[in-house]
């Protein structure tokens, strides 16, 4: 579905991301982790479209993504939840999930989010910016989901959100892939999260990829030690 | 009590004479205020889409008094003033602005040149003589409620024009899909990009309809003054004061600060000399900035 072949990112002179290779299939949750600075957001970013890729090709679906501009790219099938979430703090709850609307062809704010998320329906006219952490990251999910991407992207959705919460986080994303049947990508530095909802872990450190496996056939202590400081 | 009735009805017919300053000022200042609100860009060549909309009004009404319907022909050179300094802004933004939104000072120097060639094709076409449409009837005369009091037609229908104008803006802003990207991009433009937003398109078309706002101010201008190759330019620094003084990405900023100053300035010519008001005006706004650098309403987000 989503492949990244020999991918390389750079700020300015120094390379963030070198030469990486990626796929990610239908239906499958893929948890990229690694410490702060390693590259994760960088590679996120790379695939919206946010920064230019300096050499490798982006593909989804067999069409390739390299070249066009991130709403090009929504247009295609991704879709993006950024980190620290980026909700627009004077749009309305219900205003912010239109934002995701643009290539629908029925411009309301289908039933099927407020149902995952009852919480967003309740506070639908409320300012973005008045929700607490984990209501904006419901409804970053909610307004990436409306686009009806094929592979959703999620740059450290736990970043700055109460613990309790991230359990619900987890149990959303699950629901969403039971639902949709669609390819996730998290980045994260939480690892019992990553472990609530990957199918396969991927650990990254200076913009490479050093281990990957299968949920099934994770050591998490082996795990713990990448992540660690 | 003859007097006090004078004196009311002087201050009344003041106060409707800043009414019309400040329709003209607000219908400028909206197209700006969404323009450098939206995109941070300082068009200088403001002005000049004002001019565009009056000598369209201009040429509409030669054309009209040729072919006899000349009491139909505001309403179309209010469409047309909109319409062609809008295909004018379109142009503008996609030859050169659009190269330059990671470079404010440049933008301010380029759009200023590009104002002085806008003045000197004006100078060209239409001479450098102050120019005035024919007015249909119904636009002169005057209205008078109770004797003594004169208001003229003309500045009831800028008035109402300004009106129609800013509930428009209104409803596009707030009401609208297109105001949800407009506020979007405005917000976060990154990040409006990433959600599936054209944040090209949006900037493009807001830049092209905050000068078709300025056309339609042209068109309103015709009707209280004449046209010349400056007018747009004498317009421009009170505009840009409009707008910073009301906090940009404000409407409603906008709006009373366009009021304020209008009023100020008509209402204290009233008592001195232009020049005089216009010191005292500026110098009031500048003591307010400074005690408010981001203006009277300026948009709280949270960071």
């Amino acid at each position: 579905m989503l492949e990244v072949q020999n991918l390389s990112v750079s700020y300015g002179q120094s390379s963030v991301i070198e030469s990486l290779q990626l796929s990610i299939e239908k239906n499958e949750t893929l948890a990229i982790l690694g410490r702060n600075g390693m590259g994760k957001s960088t590679l996120l970013r790379a695939l919206i479209g946010i920064l230019p890729a300096r050499t490798g090709k982006i593909s989804l679906n067999g069409m390739e993504l390299t070249k066009n501009e991130s709403h090009e790219r929504v247009a295609r099938g991704l879709a993006y939840v950024p980190q620290g979430r980026g909700i627009f703090p004077s749009l309305t709850v219900e205003e912010n999930i239109k934002t995701g609307l643009e290539n629908a062809k029925d411009h309301r704010v289908p039933d099927e989010i407020y149902s995952l998320f009852p919480v967003l329906y309740e506070m639908r006219r409320r300012k973005g910016g008045n929700l607490s952490g984990g209501q904006q990251q419901q409804l970053a999910i909610s307004r990436a989901l409306v686009s009806n991407p094929s592979v959703l992207l999620l740059d450290e959705p736990t970043e700055g959100i109460q613990p309790s919460i991230i359990k619900d986080l987890a149990k959303a994303l699950n629901e969403i892939k039971r639902l949709r049947k669609i390819a996730i990508v998290v980045s994260e530095q939480v690892l019992s999260f990553a472990l609530d909802v990957a199918d396969r872990i991927l650990i990254i450190e200076k913009g490479r990829i050093v281990h990957e496996n299968l949920r099934a056939n994770v050591d998490a202590k082996k795990l713990s030690q990448y992540l660690s400081v | 009590m003859a007097e006090t009735s004078t004196l009311f009805t002087t201050l009344l017919m003041q106060g409707f004479a800043g009414m019309s300053l400040f329709s003209v000022l607000l219908l400028m200042a909206l197209g700006l205020a969404i323009i450098f609100g939206q995109m941070g860009v300082i068009n200088m060549a403001h002005g000049e889409f004002m001019t565009i909309g009056a000598y369209t009004t201009y040429i509409m009404s030669t054309f009209a008094e040729a072919h006899g319907f000349i009491n139909q022909y505001f309403i179309l050179a209010l469409i047309a003033a909109f319409a062609i300094a809008f295909a004018a802004g379109y142009l503008l933004e996609y030859l050169l602005i659009r190269r330059l939104y990671k470079r404010p000072l440049d933008t301010l120097l380029a759009t200023w040149g590009v104002s002085l060639v806008m003045q000197q094709a004006f100078r060209e076409i239409f001479g450098a003589r102050e120019v005035s449409p024919a007015l249909p009837e119904w636009l002169t005369g005057s209205y008078q409620p109770a004797p003594g009091i004169d208001l003229p037609v003309s500045g009831l229908m800028v008035l109402v024009l300004m009106l129609v104008v800013t509930f428009g803006v209104w409803l596009m802003m707030y009401r609208s899909r297109w105001g949800i990207r407009v506020r979007a991009t405005t917000q976060n433009r990154v990040i409006a990009d990433a959600v599936g937003i054209n944040t090209k398109r949006v900037d493009r078309i807001t830049f092209a309809l905050g000068c078709g706002l300025a056309g339609i101010a042209g068109a309103a201008f015709t009707t209280i003054a004449s046209t010349g190759p400056t007018t747009g330019s004498l317009f421009i620094v009170d505009t840009f004061l409009v707008v910073v003084f009301g906090g940009a990405a404000s409407l409603f900023g906008t709006i009373a600060s366009a009021f304020t100053i209008a009023q100020a300035q008509s209402g204290l010519e009233f008592l001195m000399t232009g020049s005089m008001a216009k010191v005292i005006t500026l110098v009031s706004v500048v003591l307010i900035l400074m005690m408010r650098p981001e203006g009277l309403f300026s948009v709280k987000v949270r960071k």
